[in-house]
């Protein structure tokens, strides 16, 4: 019996490896003026990303002694770890609470969520002074217990094994092992828990990071609760990045699915936008009881104060009564304005928290480089050419197509 | 759920989170005083800006051929990557004073709760240290110091985090701190931080027309190894003053003890309302089934 499943692995493994690589060509045309303006983008990012590991970070970043985290931590990192939450609530939200209707967006997210995690990880290595001591805490030959950022690099890492593993069922189908992918579905709820429970505490890890800047941070965005601030806006941050992707991928990808996905596409979009309202309330509601709790209120109308209202007042409150409208009106279109404004408001909140609100009673300033964006919009591009190379080769819209002979493929892949 | 998934799921989320939250229990820094930490006490009203202290730094470093510019009075100079420790001038109340910068040596560093792999040490003497080769460069330690001490080399393939070190390797071999033992006025005075402490308040009570009536250090974000007394307030020496008595690591232990706790009881209870979910499912399905 055993030694019947070794051989089957080891059959497995060669077919497998025979299939990866035939499927490692390219579908569809490759001189796509996207991929010209994606193959542009990331080659410049490799240049850069060279320079930065041969004459040191000050070469290609703005960095600074006063400011030690700028555009690579606080949006690739931060931002970009609250953008991949969708994982985490979907997944809550199908295999916990078991809402059925949201079954066909599970993978996507999942996917989506994974790779995140790999490029915004991947961005962190750049940003690293010496990155090759980064298996130090992870080996244990240093274990900063103490340390917020350990528990972040901890939950952080196994997250990204707890997301492949929810993933890997899509592999398995892909390559045709049926097997395999029964005994990874057997798996899939185990893995799921432990997910949503390693989220909850790197997101909310990641606002604890802020909790010793007590000093340097503007008190209208210091709170000792930030760390539940960050776990719950990460849940909206999440679910509005599934709502404006998955409106792109309806366009870009709209061969993949089957009609049923069209079909309940819009219900999605729309129990998605309901739960951001919802969690959007509880997130005004905490921000505005932090705010009296803190007795910041005198700050308000400094220049900075009145920042801090534009954040909640057009980030959070005018999202989030779009969100309420629409919901009750069942204007698509809006909800996802709706989550678009609410991204930029992520995007606005985490940054003020980094980089903005930091060291805000000093006189240094910190504007990131041209070579910062850039190679921020590498790993983005990066992301989305993986993305789409696995999206249109793996079931990823569609689980219940079984074999891999029937794949369709699409005009401008890679 | 069948039973075998159920044991299946059940110890995988057994498996996972007992040695994360082993790990992650968090190590309490034991209270300063029960330790003798080694300290420094500054003198302001002896310290005449001769710069001797940062020449000597220099040179302890192995950054002997750097040339440090002149103070300014009432322009603040920063430490740096190669200057560990600088004089500034002050032009206050009492006439124009000349202040020692450079790392506090914390009782319960910020910078050392930040470090997730033990680079940034508190050694049981005192000083704060940093370990090269466990570093991995995260800057963590920088944004979390309160006083804005340690610094990166930004231009450099394999960095450093710069800061002093209270020339821990010099008290090893039993010689004092290279500044302390440079000054020419006896403005900086090394020994046990018990000692200072009593030192400094019999100053004061000696002579209290000389002093201001507070040692800045004693216990500022939870007490420092540095100790500061002047003739002058503090803040009107470029010191922060708004900084809070507590020990910035205490900011963290809610969130790093709670955390386990997450850790042990958030499991059950999703599977608790999965089995919820799934029962009410069965049931609606049931009830569907009967019309
Ligand atoms: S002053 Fe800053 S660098 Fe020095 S021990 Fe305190 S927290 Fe660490
Ligand atoms: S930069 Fe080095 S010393 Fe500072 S917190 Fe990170 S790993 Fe620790």
């Amino acid at each position: 019996m055993k030694n019947n499943m070794k051989k089957d692995l080891k059959r497995d493994a060669k077919n497998f490896l025979k299939f990866f690589l035939s499927e490692l060509k390219p579908k569809g045309k490759l001189l796509t003026p996207f991929n010209f303006i994606a193959a542009t983008i990331i080659f410049l990012g490799a240049v850069i990303a060279f320079f930065r590991f041969k004459d040191g970070l000050g070469s290609v970043t703005n960095l600074s002694q006063e400011y030690p985290w700028g555009l690579w931590i606080g949006f690739d990192v931060i931002t970009g770890v609250a953008f991949a939450g969708g994982a985490y609530v979907i997944t809550f939200m199908v295999y916990i609470l078991r809402m059925k209707k949201y079954d066909s967006i599970v993978r996507i997210t999942v996917l989506n969520g994974l790779l995140s995690y790999m490029f915004y990880a991947g961005a962190l290595l750049l940003d690293l002074g010496k990155p090759w001591n980064v298996i130090n805490p992870i080996i244990g030959n240093s274990f900063g217990m103490n340390s917020v950022m350990f528990l972040v690099a901890w939950h952080f890492a196994l997250y990204m094994i707890a997301e492949f593993l929810e993933f890997s069922p899509a592999i398995a189908e892909w390559f045709g092992s049926k097997k395999l992918k029964k005994w990874l579905h057997g798996i899939t709820f185990a893995t799921v828990i432990i997910g949503i429970t390693l989220s909850t505490l790197h997101q909310a890890g990641l606002g604890a990071l802020f909790l010793m800047t007590k000093s340097k941070l503007h008190p209208l965005w210091y709170t000792e609760f930030i760390p539940i601030l960050f776990f719950v806006s990460s849940i909206f941050a999440g679910l509005s990045m599934v709502i404006v992707e998955g409106s792109i991928s309806k366009r870009v990808f709209s061969n993949l699915m089957s009609p049923e996905h069209h079909h309940t596409h819009n219900d999605i979009v729309f129990g998605l936008g309901k739960i951001c309202a919802i969690v959007m309330y509880v997130y005004f509601f905490l921000k505005i009881v932090v705010l009296f709790h803190s007795h910041s209120m005198h700050y308000l109308d400094t220049p900075l104060g009145l920042w801090y209202i534009s954040e909640m007042l057009f980030f959070t409150l005018l999202p989030l009564a779009m969100f309420t409208y629409s919901v009750r009106h069942r204007k698509g279109n809006m909800i996802r304005a709706a989550a678009i404004l609410t991204l930029i408001g992520i995007v606005i909140n985490r940054l003020n928290v980094t980089i903005i609100a930091f060291n805000w009673n000093l006189p240094e300033r910190y504007y990131p480089s041209w070579q910062e964006i850039e190679l921020t919009l590498a790993v983005i591009f990066l992301e989305i050419v993986v993305l789409r190379w696995i999206v249109v080769r793996m079931p990823v819209f569609n689980e219940k197509k079984e074999s891999r002979e029937d794949k369709i493929s699409i005009t401008s892949a890679s | 759920m069948d039973r075998r998934s159920f044991v299946k799921t059940v110890s995988l989320i057994g498996l996972s989170t007992i040695p994360l939250t082993a790990k992650s229990k968090p190590g309490t820094s034991k209270p300063s005083d029960k330790k003798e930490f080694k300290a420094i006490l500054v003198d302001i009203t002896r310290c005449e800006g001769c710069q001797s202290c940062e020449y000597a730094c220099l040179e302890a470093n192995g950054n002997p051929d750097f040339e440090p510019d002149d103070f300014e009075v009432n322009v603040e100079r920063k430490t740096s990557v190669d200057q560990l420790t600088v004089i500034n001038a002050y032009d206050t109340s009492k006439g124009e004073f000349y202040v020692k910068k450079q790392c506090m040596h914390c009782n319960q560093p910020a910078c050392v709760a930040a470090c997730l792999t033990n680079a940034m040490e508190k050694t049981k003497e005192g000083p704060v240290i940093w370990h090269a080769d466990k570093c991995m460069g995260c800057r963590f330690c920088m944004v979390s110091c309160p006083f804005h001490i340690p610094k990166f080399e930004y231009e450099s393939n394999n960095p450093r985090i710069r800061k002093c070190t209270m020339c821990a390797d010099r008290l090893k071999e039993g010689e004092l701190p290279a500044c302390v033992e440079n000054c020419p006025n006896e403005a900086l005075v090394f020994g046990t931080r018990r000692e200072l402490l009593e030192e400094a308040k019999r100053r004061i009570y000696q002579n209290p027309d000389d002093y201001h009536h507070e040692i800045y250090g004693e216990d500022v974000v939870g007490g420092t190894s540095y100790l500061y007394i002047s003739p002058v307030p503090f803040e009107e020496l470029g010191f922060n003053t708004e900084l809070e008595t507590e020990a910035l690591p205490k900011t963290t232990t809610g969130f790093l003890h709670g955390v386990p706790v997450i850790e042990t009881l958030l499991p059950p209870f999703l599977l608790g309302i999965a089995a919820a979910a799934k029962w009410k499912s069965k049931k609606t399905e049931e009830v569907e089934d009967e019309e």
